[in-house]
């Protein structure tokens, strides 16, 4: 896979049959409970194999820690945390490293494999697709709100998304045809949007309100509660429309990073009442159609 | 009651903390947050507008200053030194085209100014003023009465404009007063209000 397609994985094809991929990525924490939150840095490590239509074979800890400051309970906790994780996606921790820090990170390096043919990309959105994601947004703005100790049951809501696996999400559509597949990390919705509509060479609308948004979301977004990270994103977006009439906390939400985020799908429209379907039926029941692909173009993105 | 909170340094959300801290600490009066980023601004006044609270920012050197005014304190204190008071009850006002009256768009035209000019004189100030349709032309640059609506703002005097308007006629760029609503907020602004009137 070259560079110009901004995926996170790299691609390796080994064989006819066999191409394998390997992805890392590691940070710090973003909830207190440190078994949660080597779940949701391990799913979060997970995903890339995931979006990329692969499945994942083996994962290697990397971890920072403060190890004299700390008790090691908390780093026991953690590891469990991503062991319980790489197990659920069926695939084996079979090393890591551990280094000391002042702040502990956490994360995987992970090998998966996927056939040649069965890529998925984030590029090839096709004029008449839907696009359909499978998590709702607001993971961003709702761990902010965690760490000013407010709306306590969105945050709930945003720690269980994003330990949630985006294998069963990947398995549901895997018998689809898929035109483009990404998954919704930092850059937000709008800059995974964004990625696609341009490697794609085509115009996009997304309608503001058909966006799935986690519990307390919107009204966390509205009382300041966005992390510094929503306006680098929109720093960084030129070509994005947005109606007046789409509300600012819904457009914070647009581009509000996530972590752990749902895959982000280019469906012919034809197929899109199947492909939800199967979402909802294997547990990604905030799966929702949130745009089109109109015509050719240069990465427009139409928000209203 | 006025409290100052210097937020310089704090990352995020630390200054929405000390600001919800600072106004949930009292029942009607000023806050005023330093902060120096711009990202901190944006977060404490939508926190600060979220809550029904009066905002107003000044920059210097890098460093905002947003001076949040809740309760009955809207009103107060350097509002009320204002020669004309400002608004007493929650009057708004819906202006649907830039001429006022039909018959003649010509005198329309002069009618809308000579209005604009005796709103100002007038001793009770609307709360908000709702600019719809044509009469989106009227906070574009080219508004000739750009300068009275200018000098309502001043006053505290909510000026919003109709985005889907704005879009319609083409001219969003060049909004120069007040900020864009949609129709949600256009709804709510009048259900909230005392009296709507409609030119």
């Amino acid at each position: 896979m070259g560079f110009e397609t901004a995926d996170d994985a790299g691609i390796y094809e080994l064989n006819e049959t066999t191409a394998l991929i390997q992805t890392l990525d590691f940070f710090t924490p973003i909830v207190d409970d440190p078994y949660m939150f080597g779940q949701i840095a391990a799913a979060n490590s997970l995903s890339d194999v995931y979006a990329m239509g692969g499945k994942p074979l083996t994962a290697m800890n990397i971890v920072a820690f403060p190890i004299g400051s700390l008790p090691a309970e908390v780093l026991g906790e953690i590891l469990k945390g991503g062991q319980d994780k790489v197990i659920e996606a069926g695939a084996v921790i079979v090393g890591g490293h551990t280094i000391e820090d002042s702040e502990p990170k956490y994360g995987l390096s992970v090998t998966g494999i996927v056939h040649p043919n069965k890529i998925l990309k984030n590029i090839g959105a096709l004029p008449g697709d839907v696009l359909i994601i499978t998590k709702a947004i607001g993971t961003g703005v709702l761990t902010t709100a965690a760490k000013a100790d407010m709306f306590l049951e969105g945050v709930e809501a945003a720690i269980s998304s994003m330990a949630m696996l985006n294998r069963y999400a990947a398995e549901a559509v895997a018998n689809f045809t898929i035109h483009a597949c990404t998954d919704i990390t930092g850059f937000g919705l709008l800059g995974h949007l964004y990625e696609m509509a341009v490697g794609s060479s085509v115009k996009i609308r997304l309608q503001a309100r058909a966006i799935p948004l986690l519990p307390d979301a919107a009204e966390a977004a509205s009382m300041g509660l966005v992390p510094a990270g929503a306006y680098r994103n929109r720093e960084y977006l030129k070509t994005v429309t947005i109606d007046p009439s789409v509300p600012g906390n819904i457009e914070d939400l647009c581009y509000d990073p996530q972590t752990s985020g749902g895959l982000l799908l280019s469906v012919p429209a034809a197929i899109a009442k199947e492909v939800l379907l199967a979402l909802k039926e294997s547990g990604s029941t905030q799966a929702a159609v949130i745009g089109e692909v109109l015509e050719k173009g240069k990465g427009e993105i139409y928000v209203d | 009651m006025s409290t100052k909170i210097d937020a310089k340094g704090l990352a995020c959300p630390g200054p929405v903390i000390a600001t919800k801290k600072a106004l949930e600490s009292i029942e009607q009066g000023i806050v005023t947050i330093v902060v120096d980023n711009e990202v901190a601004k944006e977060n404490v006044v939508k926190y600060a507008t979220a809550h029904g609270c009066g905002v107003s920012i000044t920059k210097q050197a890098g460093d905002f200053t947003v001076k949040i005014t809740k309760g009955e304190a809207v009103l107060a204190p350097d509002k009320i030194a204002a020669p004309l008071s400002a608004p007493t009850e929650n009057l708004v006002y819906l202006i649907t085209q830039n001429t006022l009256g039909h018959g003649s768009s010509e005198l329309g035209a002069v009618l809308m100014k000579s209005f604009m000019y005796a709103l100002l004189e007038s001793t009770v100030l609307p709360k908000t003023i709702l600019f719809m349709n044509a009469g989106i032309m009227l906070t574009i640059k080219s508004s000739p009465v750009l300068e009275h609506l200018e000098t309502l703002d001043q006053r505290g005097v909510e000026i919003l404009s109709c985005g889907t308007c704005l879009d319609y006629f083409a001219v969003k760029n060049e909004l120069a007063i007040g900020g864009v609503t949609n129709m949600y907020t256009i709804i709510e602004a009048m259900s909230a209000a005392n009296k709507v009137i409609t030119l």
